[in-house]
């Protein structure tokens, strides 16, 4: 594999890279013989799944890797104080650094300077005790004598660019007073203040809501066109590749499977793995319409004319968090109508802090219930006792975001399957359970010898079907997924829905699917419903919400998702811009 | 399901909703007041509750006359005094009684030597208070330079060192410590006085042309006299390093956790992602935020100090509230054990506001 250059000359130039970390298990290769080449003003996406070695590779890049790691190869990166004193320099003779052979000292001096990086999380890059102007102003006073006062009106600059309203105030204001998307405009502030010719952006938006991504995609791809700075672009999401790279380099365990540009390989991509990679990728509306047969059969056991009587049942539900040091109440749910029938999903979309959760968590007798009425089951939560909704729970399915903290990790497999048939007396023991354990891991399409097996020995996808198999083990009547897939890669999240929406149809219970994705509602929901800041905004099937949203909250939603297909993203991208 | 009305006026969809600035911190010092002014009101619910316990402790062994001079009075002698000093009263009586005079600066008076437990706690008290200030110094100068060193080289010989000092430090009782430190520097090398807080003559010159604060630092420079400075110092060295390497040895720990913590924590490596040098990493960018949890500790630990300083104090001589605590249990004297404890959870209770001030000029999320 030889390094392209598409431009002139190259910003960073990594040459058959290979990085091995030392474990206690043995080595173990990362990354294999990477070759890429990014030309000024270019966006190259690095795309691939946990693991693949796409980090690693764009930490390289800085010599950002832990001690355990050694690196075979070059990464050459464009000097960019070399490069300013010799102007014109031509392509032969362009000046550039080994990051791989650099010492400590020199190291520093590159970082930041002829390559800077926006992480994935920007609550925690940012440093919760220091302004952000102060925090701005370090990598300067990193690579010059600037003074203090110098460095603020440049940090006011840098908040001025990436769009942060009134930054003459707002420089000395702390990380925490900022929200979500303005914490990430603030690290890519605190990039772009040190003038790099290439921004490393791992994975930018993944911490961030869509209508906020958006945002953020749009500041990104100005960066290219006005400042003519580079971008590396990590991710896993292919709606992002399609907005906003130029190039892209699919990674699969730790090598370069595939590059092209973004038309070519969303048209035709040559390896499987791409292939396997953008099939797996939920869109919205691929879903073939299949609920009505489905829906027939329920219907069929319950009298025509009358709808059977809801599982769920919401009016006006209010749920409010009570507020600290006697402030008001923080009002998380408001006035929320919605009801879910026997057997059917109910997707609940909605944006971080929207209450989705909330209402999930109420339904499971988790939150209590402030003001309305929300009947589960046959039973009002309004004031509900423990010891009322006891035998209620155990017709109630939960199951939780993130597989890795929901399973304790003390106990096998089986052992957290059987829990629920334990609690509530179907079992004597875990062991008396096994059977039963072994039938529901079957469902879920885990071997059974997976049973005596530690949480941790399972993989993300498998620990969610095992989550799935005890949320099942009762056999209940309704099931509560609060983000189920979030957490896994793309093509692992299709394995589990897939698997979801078919135990569904056998097994027939109702849900609600709390999701912030709308793509994968769409694909396993009966019904959407759209929550925005505590207020149901849209609720219909997904038909009538997607296809033809009413409320401007959804439409501005549907706008900003972006779509894998570069060429039809372009054209939502103006239509997003017309609804902003 | 109705409340899909496209224009919703209660929805607060306002223009560019996600991004919607957080006004919550002005500048302004009003939330930051309030919080002050909270954990200063808990002071008082705090020493109350603290007072009382230390009360019904107390009484729960009888009355105090009895415990102190039971078995040399006769019964009839004894129950004059103690009806003199109502403790014949209801108990209800007598703890209202004593939460009044505590309130108007009074504890009592002593039953073994009969002096105002008020003086006594101010003539100690000082000398306690001169001791945990240099103890505490002396615990901040060994823990945190030597904890930001640990965290800094973590897992290397020198982390190993520092952690097994440190073990070594706090494992160590406070009066075998003094002994040996007393052994070493006082008995064999002779540098150092065993005991005391000064010698006959300063005391002497102290009282006549020096200060009354009681904080004997104080009171020998104000003599002018360098001699009498440099004797208080030398007094003070030995009882410091004892109270101070214990304390030290915890902060020692305590500062190597958190700055390692926050040394992995991503702004910091975002921070070296822009080439900030790593001795600015430690001193700066990890270590602000590791002060949060540390300054904390330090409070609580303050409590403990005190506790080591009873026995620095019996090991040293060091005639401080400890020192004197000893002397009245041994007498059995309750009524000046009682105001002793109660001045001891005051000080505590001071210690955590102080805290709780710092920790808030140093978190932004408290001040605003």
């Amino acid at each position: 594999m030889s390094a392209q250059t598409t431009g002139p000359r190259a910003v960073v130039d990594i040459q058959d890279l290979t990085v091995t970390f030392s474990t206690d298990g043995g080595d173990v290769r990362a990354v294999r013989g990477v070759s890429l080449s990014v030309a000024p003003g270019e966006v190259l996406a690095v795309v691939g799944e946990s693991g693949s070695g796409k980090t690693v590779t764009a930490r390289s890049i800085l010599g950002l890797l832990p001690s355990t790691a050694t690196t075979e190869g070059a990464v050459l990166l464009s000097d960019r104080a070399i490069r300013d004193e010799v102007e014109g320099a031509d392509d032969s003779g362009t000046p550039v650094v080994d990051v791989t052979r650099l010492r400590p000292s020199l190291l520093r001096k590159v970082r930041g300077r002829d390559a800077a990086m926006v992480f994935q999380e920007p609550s925690s890059v940012l440093n919760p005790v220091f302004p952000v102007g102060w925090q701005i102003a370090e990598g300067l006073r990193a690579h010059a004598n600037v003074s203090r006062a110098e460095a603020r009106e440049r940090a006011i600059e840098a908040l001025r660019q990436v769009g942060i309203p009134d930054p003459e105030h707002r420089v000395d204001h702390y990380p925490h007073q900022f929200s979500g998307g303005q914490k990430q405009r603030i690290v890519i502030a605190q990039a772009l203040v040190l003038d790099p010719g290439l921004i490393i952006a791992d994975e930018p938006t993944t911490a961030l809501d869509v209508t906020v991504q958006a945002e953020i995609l749009e500041l990104l791809r100005r960066l290219p066109k006005e400042l003519g700075t580079a971008v590396v672009l990590i991710t896993h999401n292919m709606g992002v590749v399609a907005d906003l790279a130029d190039r892209v380099a699919v990674m699969y365990d730790g090598e370069i499977v595939e590059q092209a540009d973004v038309q070519t390989l969303f048209r035709a991509p040559r390896h499987e793995y791409t292939k396997a990679l953008l099939e797996a990728v939920p869109k919205i509306g691929a879903r073939a319409r299949v609920t009505e047969p489905a829906r027939s059969v329920v219907d069929a056991s319950a009298p025509a004319a009358d709808a059977p009587a809801p599982v769920v049942e919401a009016r006006g539900l209010r749920i409010t968090y009570p507020g600290r040091l006697r402030q008001p109440a923080f009002v998380a749910v408001d006035g929320v109508d919605l009801s879910i029938a026997p057997g059917e999903v109910l997707g609940l979309v909605g944006e971080s802090g929207s209450g989705k959760t909330t209402i999930g968590r109420a339904i499971a007798g988790l939150t209590p219930v402030s003001g309305g009425s929300l009947e589960v089951l046959g039973v009002e939560m309004n004031g509900v006792k423990e010891r009322q909704f006891r035998p209620v729970r155990r017709r109630i399915g939960f199951v939780f975001q993130d597989p890795a903290t929901s399973f304790n990790p003390l106990l096998t497999i089986a052992q957290c399957v059987a829990e629920p048939l334990v609690v509530h007396g179907v079992a004597r023991d875990a062991s008396a359970a096994r059977p039963r354990v072994d039938e529901l891991l079957e469902a879920v399409q885990l071997p059974r010898a997976f049973g005596d097996r530690f949480p941790h020995e399972l993989s993300g996808g498998q620990r969610q079907r095992a989550s799935l198999a005890r949320a099942l083990a009762l056999d209940p009547e309704l099931l509560i997924a609060d983000e189920p897939t979030s957490a896994l890669d793309v093509s692992v999240q299709a394995r589990v829905l897939e698997l979801f929406g078919r135990l569904q149809e056998e097994l027939g219970f109702a849900c609600l699917f709390v999701s912030h994705d709308l793509a994968v509602v769409d694909l396993l929901a009966d019904r959407i419903a759209v929550l925005h800041r505590g207020v149901l905004v849209e609720e219909g099937t997904g038909d009538q919400v997607l296809a033809d949203p009413q409320h401007a909250y959804t439409q501005r939603l549907l706008a900003s998702l972006p779509v894998p297909d570069p060429v039809e993203q372009a054209g939502r991208r103006e239509r997003w811009a017309a609804l902003r | 399901m109705t409340s899909t009305t496209p224009a919703a006026p209660a929805a607060p969809s306002a223009p560019a909703a996600p991004e919607a600035p957080q006004r919550r911190g002005r500048p302004a010092g009003s939330p930051l007041l309030r919080y002050l002014l909270v954990r200063f009101l808990l002071i008082f619910p705090t020493i109350l509750i603290l007072v009382s316990v230390v009360f019904v402790m107390l009484r729960l062994t009888g009355d105090p006359i009895t415990a102190a001079l039971g078995g040399r009075l006769t019964p009839d002698q004894l129950q004059e005094r103690i009806h003199e000093a109502g403790y014949d009263r209801p108990i209800v009586v007598q703890y209202l009684d004593y939460l009044g005079s505590i309130v108007r600066g009074d504890f009592g008076t002593t039953i073994s030597d009969n002096r105002p437990v008020t003086q006594v706690l101010l003539t100690y008290g000082t000398a306690t208070l001169e001791l945990v200030v240099y103890g505490m110094l002396v615990a901040l100068l060994i823990g945190i330079p030597l904890g930001r060193i640990a965290a800094s080289r973590r897992d290397s010989g020198g982390d190993a060192t520092l952690r097994v000092a440190s073990i070594l430090a706090y494992a160590t009782p406070v009066f075998f410590l003094g002994m040996l430190l007393k052994l070493v520097f006082s008995v064999w090398l002779g540098v150092l006085p065993v005991s005391g807080r000064a010698s006959t003559i300063s005391t002497l010159k102290m009282s006549r042309e020096g200060s009354s604060t009681g904080i004997y630092l104080i009171d020998a420079i104000s003599t002018g006299d360098g001699a009498v400075i440099s004797d208080v110092l030398q007094h003070a060295i030995l009882p410091a390093v004892t109270l101070g390497l214990i304390t030290g040895g915890i902060f020692l720990r305590l500062v190597r956790t958190n700055v390692m913590g926050t040394l992995a924590t991503g702004y910091v490596e975002a921070a070296r992602s822009r080439g900030v040098g790593e001795r600015r990493l430690l001193r700066k960018h990890a270590w602000r935020p590791a002060l949060i949890p540390i300054i904390t500790v330090i409070g609580l630990q303050t409590a403990l100090l005190l506790s080591g300083a009873v026995l620095t104090e019996t090991t040293f001589e060091w005639k401080g509230l400890g020192f004197q605590l000893v002397q009245y249990l041994l007498a059995r004297d309750y009524v000046a054990v009682q105001g002793m404890v109660a001045l001891i959870a005051v000080i505590v209770a001071l210690t955590n506001f102080v805290v709780d001030v710092i920790a808030a000029l140093i978190d932004p999320r408290i001040r605003y």
